[in-house]
């Protein structure tokens, strides 16, 4: 299993574009990912479990993954989540 | 058995063809106890699947038709269809309740929509509430064996009969197949009926029991000259409404050779005859109809289309757009008019008595400096791209259009402060709307480059009558001599300072009203697009020295009717 937190700076939070990306990215890779905030856990491949979150501007994350391509597959959304200035 | 159905004319022209319903069938289910859940879960990705096809099928057609943008929204539907979470949410429904996949459904998706609703401070998630709802209509439809309407899919020649028309409805009409449009509600400013306009289809709205009188398939008549539907007519009716058609059409081809033409009255006068517009896209439809000026663009319309303020770039891309595709003819943006019947969920406005006699307009952008500056600089900055021209709506008094300047040259002196390019002179008027305003245009004269008369409001503010309530609606009187006085006024005032002066509103194209303009010597004539050429052929055929007695004449009569009578006496005697 791998995990790594992340600084939400986007304005807008993880809303609309952003949350979108982010599952796309997730739904490339077979582990399970997930998308932990304020003590609720939701899939990270699934559109409406990320949006109905609310994860706002500042919000701390944590976003884990377990599974056979779990190292790729948090590289990949950490490069979405700065590519994309989501996250610092 | 032929039925007339009367309502409101919403766009000109005739069209015969079959029904098409654009009217949701009837969804409510019972909620039972199943004991094969395995082949309830079945049922239930039989009805996915099937939703996502058709999705798929109205995604392709929507993107060739209408393009990739419209066709975006059937994107993120298949994307709700397809989501682990929610479809894993309504199998262990099933599976743990032993609900029926239809009440499955219902709970697992109303739970979503609670949440997003429940984000009130986030227009955009209440919007993906909506795209909820759509999905659920779809796929429940497909559990109970109903048809929805799928507009996009149109493929043969239809009038679409709906309760009434919301922009996602339109977006999704390919207009090569849409032939007219009949609807129970709206009136000449509702969405449908502005669309319609637009798209230069013929409309009825209003026409109240038009879905509920009409059948899928019926052979239905639109008047949109005189509003009138007929469902089911006879080959009598056929022929008769065929040919008003017809001669409506030839009488279009005659006025379109007018297009490239000069509008100039029969004694060699010249006007401007512009449009009135809502997003830089109308800017297509008001070269097509041989406008020589954008009269009126209504800046609101950035506002209301969006789920969040619009900032300075947003807006600047978007009066750019329209001053370039304009090919250097007048541009006049009105700054933001929101209030009154306008408003914007992200930025809540205080409940009032009176909406339209409160905080809206420039009385919004001079207290609230953070809107108005963006917009000020996104105009000046695209005033380098084509001819741009700004003005200040529900102007009162002397001292707010100082005030709305004064922010303006501010904004100017700035940006070129930046070393970022603007237009050397750019005209800087007002709306006249208000009373008080029109008693002293001459003292405004001095300080606005020009007026622009906005006649709906101008209307209900002189006759204080709402003009949304249908009790007070004989008050909706333009050729009253009371409003005849007051738009003269503000004529004589503006020349009197050399200074020019238009109208924006229905009035500017409406065929009575044009003779009496032309003889006050209004200068530009700002209506809807689809008007312009029916005006530039009227004033061919009037001069302005008889137009001009004909105006002695109405100042001094006392009712509507009678201005009325008197320029319906005059074109009679032209016709002669």
């Amino acid at each position: 299993m791998e995990s790594k937190d992340f600084h939400i700076i986007a304005d807008t939070g993880l809303h609309a574009r952003p949350a979108t990306l982010l599952v796309q990215t997730a739904s490339k890779f077979s582990s399970e990912i997930n998308l932990a905030y304020d003590g609720k856990s939701v899939n990270l491949k699934s559109i409406m479990g990320v949006m109905s979150l609310g994860v706002g501007k500042d919000a701390d994350v944590t976003i884990s993954a377990d599974g056979a391509d779990e190292k790729d597959a948090i590289a990949a959304i950490n490069d979405t989540m700065t590519k994309e200035g989501l996250s610092d | 058995m032929t039925q007339k159905l009367s309502g409101i004319a919403a766009s000109n022209g005739v069209a015969i063809a079959s029904a098409y319903m654009l009217v949701d069938p009837d969804l409510t289910f019972e909620k039972k106890t199943v004991t094969d859940t395995d082949a309830e879960k079945q049922r239930l990705h039989a009805a996915l699947d099937a939703s996502v096809a058709e999705l798929q099928q109205i995604k392709a057609v929507a993107e060739k038709n209408l393009g990739a943008d419209e066709a975006e929204v059937f994107e993120a539907h298949i994307t709700i269809l397809e989501d682990p979470e929610m479809v894993g949410q309504m199998e262990s429904k099933i599976e743990s309740d032993k609900v029926n996949a239809e009440e499955a459904l219902k709970e697992v998706t109303d739970g979503f929509i609670a949440i997003f609703e429940g984000m009130t401070d986030n227009v955009y998630m209440q919007e993906r509430a909506a795209d909820v709802r759509d999905v659920t209509k779809r796929v429940m439809s497909h559990l109970l064996g109903k048809n929805l309407p799928n507009p996009a899919l149109i493929n043969s020649e239809v009038v679409i009969v709906a309760h009434d028309l919301t922009p996602s409805d339109t977006a999704q009409l390919d207009r090569k197949y849409v032939k007219g449009f009949i609807t129970d509600l709206g009136g000449r400013t509702s969405h449908s009926a502005i669309m319609s306009r637009t798209l230069e289809i013929p409309a009825v709205v209003g026409a109240e029991t038009a879905t509920t009188s009409i059948k899928q398939g019926d052979k239905v008549i639109v008047d949109g000259l005189d509003g009138i539907g007929v469902v089911d007519p006879s080959d009598d009716d056929v022929a008769s409404y065929t040919k008003k058609g017809a001669d409506f059409a030839a009488q279009k081809a005659e006025w379109d050779k007018l297009r490239d033409e000069p509008s100039v009255s029969k004694d060699g006068k010249s006007f401007t005859i512009a449009a009135n517009i809502g997003t830089p896209d109308d800017v297509a439809a008001v070269n097509d109809d041989g406008g020589e000026a954008v009269g009126l663009f209504r800046s609101e319309f950035l506002y209301m289309d969006s789920s969040v303020l619009p900032d300075e770039e947003t807006q600047f891309k978007a009066y750019k757009k329209a001053v370039e595709d304009m090919h250097g003819k007048q541009v006049v943006v009105r700054t933001m008019d929101i209030g009154g019947d306008k408003h914007l969920d992200y930025m809540p406005l205080p409940e009032e008595m009176n909406p339209f006699l409160g905080y809206r307009a420039i009385r919004i952008s001079l207290k609230q400096p953070d809107l108005f500056r963006p917009q000020l600089r996104a105009l000046l900055r695209a005033s380098a791209f084509g001819n741009i021209a700004i003005m200040f709506p529900m102007i009162g008094t002397v001292d707010e259009f100082k005030r709305a300047r004064a922010v303006y040259d501010e904004e100017r002196q700035n940006l070129i402060n930046d070393g970022v390019k603007v237009a050397d002179h750019i005209d800087v008027g007002m709306m006249m709307e208000v009373p008080a305003a029109v008693l002293i245009a001459d003292k405004l004269a001095k300080y606005a480059d020009f007026f622009s008369i906005g006649t709906n409001d101008l209307i209900q503010y002189t006759f204080a009558a709402d003009r949304g309530n249908e009790h007070v609606s004989y008050l909706y009187q333009p050729y009253n001599p009371s409003l005849l006085r007051l738009i003269k006024r503000v004529i004589d005032a503006a020349h009197a300072e050399g200074k020019w002066a238009g109208m924006c509103g229905e009035m500017a194209g409406d065929q009575v009203a044009v003779p009496l303009l032309m003889g006050m010597g209004l200068d530009e004539y700002s209506m809807s697009a689809t008007s312009m050429l029916q005006t530039r052929s009227l004033m061919k055929r009037l001069d302005t020295k008889s137009t001009a007695k004909l105006v002695e004449q109405a100042l001094d009569v006392e009712t509507n009717e009678e201005v009325a009578d008197l320029v319906k006496t005059y074109m009679d005697q032209l016709n002669d």
